[in-house]
């Protein structure tokens, strides 16, 4: 695999041409924010947080899904960008009910860091109030898609670390929802492994372990990094 | 099959054809209208006045003045009989023997019809789309042989290239650029893939070609993969076209049974195969990673590109994607060379375009002009303007996507650069014509409203920007938003254009940009402070 050189907020980046813009800004400790990518999943490109500008270019880009070229030159903070990240974050609090101070994940949370991050510190959009179900039907976890900000991490690591493909989604646009199997409650899933990695993955309090107090809630996201660098470069070592 | 026996099918055709010929349209709209029972009631007429000698009766193809429907026509050029019934069919035969056709008759003289040149919908309407040999007889399969024996894959590319032909799905990217592209890029497969998922509002030209001229598509998508290099291709029509996607199965078995598609295309070595995919009517799967994820039997959910198709497309293979009209234009950009092609419109945007022309407009139906006509001579010539003597407000093109043209810019040529420069865009051609009694906030609002229902939901900005400006709007129209509602749905709009995934969010927010830029009073008329403003300068209590 071929190195290629570009240039990073005026920094100077070496990169492997597999490489994707967020891989090589991370390892030279640049820190783009994102909210669907997981290090070892499949980049989903949704949440459009780690958006960059790439010079050249019309479109912004998604540094979780554009590779590395040579002579390439990127800019990740800039005040459009910083302007548009916030905007995502109010989008995302209006669109479901998310109260932090009743929350399982409340200082466990990557929306909550993202909002704090972003300086978010009121919401200047109209709330939706959907009325949303939460699901506790299975015996170790739960869901509350009042929480969910349709990451899709959940289904992503059930599908490639699991295997079990029991999480997908269902419908589009503002009634996109995530499913167990064919839209029956989890506790009567015929897949789940009950492994609990979408909770391990998921960002927010939609899915959580039962029993959980706020200040118990941990979503242990060594554990997924773990097993991935365990898959990938077959290391089984804590 | 070779070249002998498709002359003798056009031998055949001619010897057959009866010396009259009274066409019914059989296409979507005039069948909603009951055409067909129009149709058998023609035949039986014809049958009963023992004139089934000398008369044929054929369904046909759309015949373009769709709001008149059903439409029957004597010969290409004998009369053209509008609104006809069951009722009022068997006069039309009797004026064949001197009588007097009770239906209404449209002048073939009329500016709608006079003002348009055809090259695409040259056979719709004449010819009977549910046989093979009708469109032989038109010359068809033609360009498919010369390009297979006359020309190598690099000559067709280029001589598609000359033409200047532009993709016909509202981006106008240069389609022989693309075609070379793909050809260029390894991979073990190549495919070729016809977007034939209209969704736009207003918008059928797609359906009327594949309804009336099916052949016409396939022999361009087969030129295509012998371009290319591909073995497979797909046509993803939308689910609701249930009649296109009828004739379409039926054309590709016809095809398939002479030899004109499958293995050994005019005997030749190239191997063409061609399968129908039909999606189940998501506005989104016509974005072409959405596309391609639909064929591949996955959630139509658009992927960032790059990669484009041309280089990692279906099954990671190069993927040739063009619009239903885009290969409608390759037989005869083929069989009468680029020079031709090009000489048709302006020197940047060559050839012709259909429209879809709907709304306050007095002739409704499908429209095909050069590129580069004035805006104005489609709206009002050929469209016959507003019904009653109303005045145009502004004419909405490319759908969701596009904006609306305001009355001082009809004069506009409508190419791809001059409609970019007004603020809207070409789009696959629809083309919605608004009177001066429009509330352009709330066209805004339909508008936004169609793409919040359609978002497919994967990125934030596309899923939940559109449900906060749908609600920002219809607080305008309602006269409960204020100035900083209105600057917030103008961030948004910036917001959500630039940063979403894929064209539909991207372009949600045109509607709502090119109306603020030309009717921005009608907003801000709206606003509870300008309201209030204007009741207190009229002496009214500040309650």
């Amino acid at each position: 695999m071929s190195v290629v050189t570009l240039t990073i907020n005026d920094q100077l980046v070496s990169a492997s041409s597999g490489e994707t813009i967020l891989q090589a800004a991370r390892s030279v400790g640049i820190d783009i924010p994102t909210l669907c990518y997981v290090e070892g999943l499949t980049a989903h490109g949704g949440c459009r947080m780690c958006l960059v500008e790439v010079e050249g270019a019309r479109q912004l880009q998604p540094a979780c899904f554009l590779n590395v070229n040579e002579g390439m030159t990127i800019r990740t903070e800039t005040d459009q960008l910083r302007e548009y990240r916030k905007m995502i974050v109010e989008l995302l609090l209006a669109e479901g009910n998310h109260t932090c101070s009743i929350c399982v994940a409340n200082n466990n949370c990557e929306l909550q860091d993202a909002a704090v991050e972003m300086g978010v510190d009121h919401e200047r959009l109209e709330y939706t109030y959907p009325q949303r179900e939460v699901d506790v039907s299975h015996e170790r976890f739960g869901v509350d898609h009042n929480r969910c900000i349709l990451c899709t991490r959940c289904v992503r690591v059930c599908d490639e670390l699991e295997g079990a493909h029991t999480w997908d989604i269902s419908g589009r646009g503002a009634n996109l929802k995530m499913i167990t199997d064919m839209n029956q409650p989890w506790g009567e899933s015929p897949t789940c492994t009950s492994c609990g990695k979408c909770f391990m993955a998921c960002p927010t309090g939609a899915i959580f372990q039962k029993g959980s107090t706020a200040s118990e809630l941990d979503h242990n996201r060594a554990k997924l990094d773990f097993l991935i660098n365990a898959r990938e470069n077959q290391l089984w070592e804590l | 099959m070779d070249l002998t026996e498709l002359e003798n099918i056009v031998t055949k055709e001619a010897a057959d054809r009866k010396p009259c010929e009274i066409r019914c349209c059989i296409a979507a709209g005039c069948l909603s209208a009951n055409s067909n029972d129009v149709l058998s009631t023609l035949r039986t007429a014809v049958e009963d006045s023992g004139m089934a000698d000398r008369v044929n009766v054929v369904g046909v193809g759309c015949m373009r003045l769709c709001s008149q429907g059903p439409l029957v026509g004597v010969d290409i050029d004998g009369p053209l009989y509008c609104r006809v019934t069951t009722d009022n069919a068997s006069s039309i035969v009797a004026t064949l023997n001197g009588g007097q056709g009770e239906a209404e008759t449209f002048e073939r003289e009329d500016p709608f019809f006079a003002k348009q040149t055809s090259l695409i919908l040259k056979n719709c309407g004449c010819i009977d789309p549910e046989r093979i040999e009708s469109y032989i007889a038109t010359g068809g399969y033609r360009a498919l042989h010369q390009a297979l024996f006359e020309l190598a894959p690099s000559d067709v590319i280029e001589t598609v290239t000359r033409s200047g032909l532009r993709g016909r799905g509202g981006a106008g990217y240069p389609t022989g650029v693309k075609w070379a592209t793909v050809a260029k890029n390894s991979g073990e497969r190549r495919f070729v893939v016809c977007n034939a998922d209209e969704g736009d509002p207003g918008a059928f030209m797609n359906r009327s070609v594949l309804e009336s001229d099916p052949h016409r598509v396939l022999e361009g998508m087969a030129i295509a993969g012998f371009a290319i290099g591909a073995n497979q291709g797909y046509i993803y029509v939308r689910g609701e076209y249930t009649l296109a996607i009828e004739r379409l199965n039926k054309a590709i078995k016809q095809a398939g049974r002479m030899g004109l598609l499958g293995t050994g295309v005019f005997s030749s070595p190239f191997d063409f195969r061609i399968d129908v995919r039909i999606g189940a009517g998501a506005f989104v799967c016509g974005e072409e990673t959405a596309l391609m994820a639909s064929i591949m039997g996955q959630r139509g959910t658009p992927t960032p590109r790059p990669p484009y198709p041309a280089e990692h497309g279906l099954w990671g293979m190069p993927t040739l994607l063009n619009n239903v009209e885009t290969f409608a234009n390759v037989p005869d950009i083929i069989r009468n060379g680029a020079e031709w092609f090009a000489e048709i419109g302006t020197p940047q945007s060559t050839g012709t375009k259909v429209f879809c022309l709907t709304g306050n407009v007095v002739h409704n139906g499908l429209v095909e002009v050069p590129l580069g006509t004035p805006l104005r001579t489609i709206v009002e010539e050929i469209g016959g303007g507003v019904p009653n003597g109303g005045q145009i407000k502004a004419v909405q093109t490319g759908g969701p996507s596009g904006g609306c043209i305001p009355q001082e810019h009809l004069d506009s040529p409508v190419d791809y650069e001059s409609l970019g420069k007004i603020g809207s865009i070409m789009g696959s051609g629809g083309m919605i014509v608004m009177d001066d009694q429009t509330d352009m906030v709330d066209v805004a609002r339909y508008f936004m409203e169609f793409c919040m229902d359609e978002s497919c939901g994967k990125c934030i900005p596309c899923r939940a920007g559109t449900v906060q400006m749908k609600q920002l709007l219809s607080r305008i129209v309602d006269g409960s938003a204020n100035r900083a509602d209105l600057e917030r749905l103008e961030k948004l709009c910036d917001m959500v254009s630039r940063t979403s995934l894929c064209g539909l969010g991207q372009t949600a927010p045109n509607p709502t940009v090119s109306t603020l830029r030309y009717f921005r009073d009608e907003y801000e008329s709206r606003l509870i402070d300008s309201t209030t403003a204007k009741a207190n300068s009229n002496g009214a209590t500040c309650q």
